[in-house]
């Protein structure tokens, strides 16, 4: 232990504070930090409210909102122009200024395959939940039991996504025809005397069933925004359509979705942001292997895995280009419809 | 509100049952339930949210009765066949999984991640909501400006800060794979949104509430936990809520800023890497995953009303 220590400058923090091995240090250290975090706050508030006056005012107002920009500035915007910086300086960071980690990006056919797979997921996942969850916000409103119905679906939205992992990689286990089957899938494929399958390990197919978690988390989300948007239509609108003769699938087209077509959008682009970024699903289940790789988990590899930080500080970058337009075009369509 | 009326009465029910049983649908007709879905409502209506619903539970109901089998059965037959022998139900798993020196071993990964959350809730609430309310109700330069920046900081991809903080906790703070390190993430990462959505509460506040108080003679660090902390409370627990799920589910910033340490590291790590290592190991895995998953689902089955205001402004981590 001391032997790492003596590489590292010495830190802010005593050693005492910064570890602890028993369940009561580890509680003890947490009370401590939420303490310590008190009374760094407490401070910050006893030294603004010296300030009086008209001008004290306006000091007041920068210190309360200094800790939390000052953290952002430090803890957020200084390392992404850093990592932007060594997204340029080759494989492993430290090279003189080229533009080599993109060029590797978009013509290494490992990394290419990489940004495919990340296209399918952000065209099928949002699609396909929102798809999901609109359908069944509608099917059960105003159901008997609504509040159940849509508890059963919201509830994987509560677990993580490597337990959401766990649950379907079980459900997709594979064993021979012959024996008995213990993965939920295969066992209905054999069922219908089919022989089943390696559902994690076959390209694309693979993709396509880590998409299927995706949705099954993503759903909930759609299902509860839709549902609540779908109770604000006033009700008057609805009553006119009605005496009009419009009902069923004509009444969906022409009134409901018109109505909430600005929740649809946030829902999509909500859910194609957290796409992009899916990373704990592809670990959990494949570990990226067999041609299942994304742009967030590959950023995590090369790094941690190929020590190739270059490469993965270009890719964070990408991602964060990625997520720009749908963040505008989201803000533009708010704006619209305002 | 008109919500409160009850829209599905016994006899619209009844009507409905018996124009289907007669096989003479009269779409027309139906107008008096007065609502948009009942003109979808028919038995293949029900049929299709059944079949959702069963789709959506199904995967989580087998793994955790496979929680609950022994060791050999849980290889040996599929788990909807655990009605054949219901006897053979135990709760060795979960005995294993817990156990301290077992080879999961979750019970030290279960407290890493109980002392890494609540810091790491209580934080950015307390910032944020500083923060917000200078953005809101204190004019100082630049103040815009400011709150525009961090509105804005929302869209950056915390993949894009990992690397650079986490030479900053280790090189320049010495910070090493410690419980300091995921709590200032988890804070810094949280601000953006926490601060946006507290700010949003705030403005709601009427302006005059504020006057008042300042013409009594209140500073601004009494009208914030006199007046606006008590009324921002349901706001308050909406961000606590995501922030907790977000925190307690995560995976990727323990990853990196912990690696697999066991002193700190938190049970999705762990989980994630039985997973890995001992892919066939279900007995373990099933009942691990259930360990990491009691507590997210109880805070979010108990407190799901502010979870779903919170959801409605706006509030979901991309």
């Amino acid at each position: 232990m001391t032997r790492v220590i003596s590489a590292v400058p010495v830190g802010i923090i005593p050693e005492p504070l910064l570890r602890a091995q028993s369940t009561g240090g580890k509680l003890l250290l947490m009370v401590f930090a939420i303490i310590l975090f008190a009374v760094v706050f407490g401070l910050v508030l006893a030294f603004a409210s010296l300030f009086k006056g008209r001008n004290g005012e306006k000091v007041q107002g920068a210190l309360f909102a200094l800790p939390a920009v000052a953290l952002l500035a430090v803890g957020l915007v200084y390392p992404a122009l850093r990592t932007v910086n060594l997204s340029f300086r080759g494989r492993t960071a430290d090279g003189p200024y080229s533009l080599d980690n993109y060029v590797t990006m978009f013509t290494s056919p490992e990394l290419l395959v990489v940004l495919r797979n990340t296209a399918i997921w952000v065209v099928l996942v949002p699609f396909l939940a929102t798809a999901v969850g609109l359908l069944y916000a509608i099917l059960i409103d105003r159901a008997r039991g609504e509040a159940f119905a849509k508890a059963l679906i919201f509830l994987p939205m509560s677990i993580s996504m490597v337990g959401a992992g766990i649950i379907w990689k079980f459900v997709y286990e594979y064993k021979q025809t012959s024996r008995p089957q213990t993965g939920l899938l295969n066992g209905v494929l054999k069922l219908f005397g089919l022989e089943t399958r390696q559902w994690l390990l076959d390209a694309p197919l693979n993709t396509l069933m880590l998409i299927v978690v995706m949705v099954w988390i993503q759903a909930g989300f759609a299902m509860t925004v839709l549902s609540a948007a779908i109770k604000a239509i006033p009700d008057d609108i609805i009553e006119a359509a009605r005496l009009d003769g419009v009902s069923g699938f004509r009444m969906f087209r022409y009134i409901t979705l018109p109505s909430i077509r600005p929740a649809v959008v946030v829902v999509l682009t909500t859910i194609g942001i957290a796409t992009m970024k899916i990373f704990d699903i592809v670990r959990t289940m494949t570990a990226g292997n067999f041609d299942t790789s994304v742009v967030a988990f590959e950023f995590y590899n090369q790094i941690f895995r190929f020590n190739a930080p270059g490469v993965g500080a270009a890719l964070a970058v990408l991602l964060f280009v990625l997520v720009i337009p749908v963040v505008a075009y989201n803000v533009v369509q708010m704006r619209k419809e305002a | 509100m008109s919500t409160l009326e009850p829209t599905a009465t016994p006899e619209d029910v009844t009507r409905e049952m018996e124009e289907t049983t007669e096989k003479k649908p009269r779409g027309g007709k139906r107008s008096r339930t007065g609502h948009a879905a009942s003109s979808l409502s028919s038995p293949w209506a029900s049929l299709t949210a059944v079949v959702i619903a069963v789709l959506w539970t199904l995967p989580t109901i087998g793994l955790l009765v496979t929680s609950f089998r022994g060791q050999r059965d849980i290889q040996r037959s599929g788990w909807w066949t655990f009605w054949q022998n219901p006897g053979g139900l135990t709760l060795d798993n979960y005995r294993q999984a817990l156990a301290p020196g077992s080879s999961a071993g979750l019970s030290q990964y279960f407290v890493n991640t109980v002392v890494i959350t609540l810091p790491a809730v209580v934080l950015p609430i307390f910032l944020a909501s500083l923060a917000a309310y200078a953005f809101a109700w204190m004019p100082f330069p630049g103040r815009d400006a400011l709150f525009v920046a961090v509105f804005a900081l929302q869209i950056v991809p915390i993949q894009i800060a990992l690397v650079p903080l986490l030479d900053i906790y280790v090189n320049k703070l010495g910070f090493g794979a410690s419980y300091w390190s995921v709590w200032l993430s988890h804070t810094i990462f949280a601000l953006p949104l926490a601060t946006f959505l507290i700010h949003n509460f705030m403005r709601e506040l009427p302006g005059e509430l504020m006057e008042a108080a300042r013409v009594d003679g209140a500073g601004h660090v009494t009208i914030f936990f006199r007046i606006l902390l008590p009324l921002l409370t349901p706001a308050l627990a909406a961000f606590g809520i995501f922030q907790f799920l977000w925190v307690w589910n995560d995976l990727l910033v323990s990853l990196v800023f912990l690696g697999g340490t066991p002193d700190v590291a938190p049970i999705t790590v762990r989980v994630a890497e039985l997973s890995g290592s001992r892919g066939s190991a279900w007995y373990l895995l099933s009942a691990g995953a259930f360990i990491s998953m009691v507590v997210p689902v109880a805070v979010f089955l108990a407190l799901q009303r502010f979870f779903v205001r919170g959801l409605l402004a706006g509030g979901l981590k991309g």
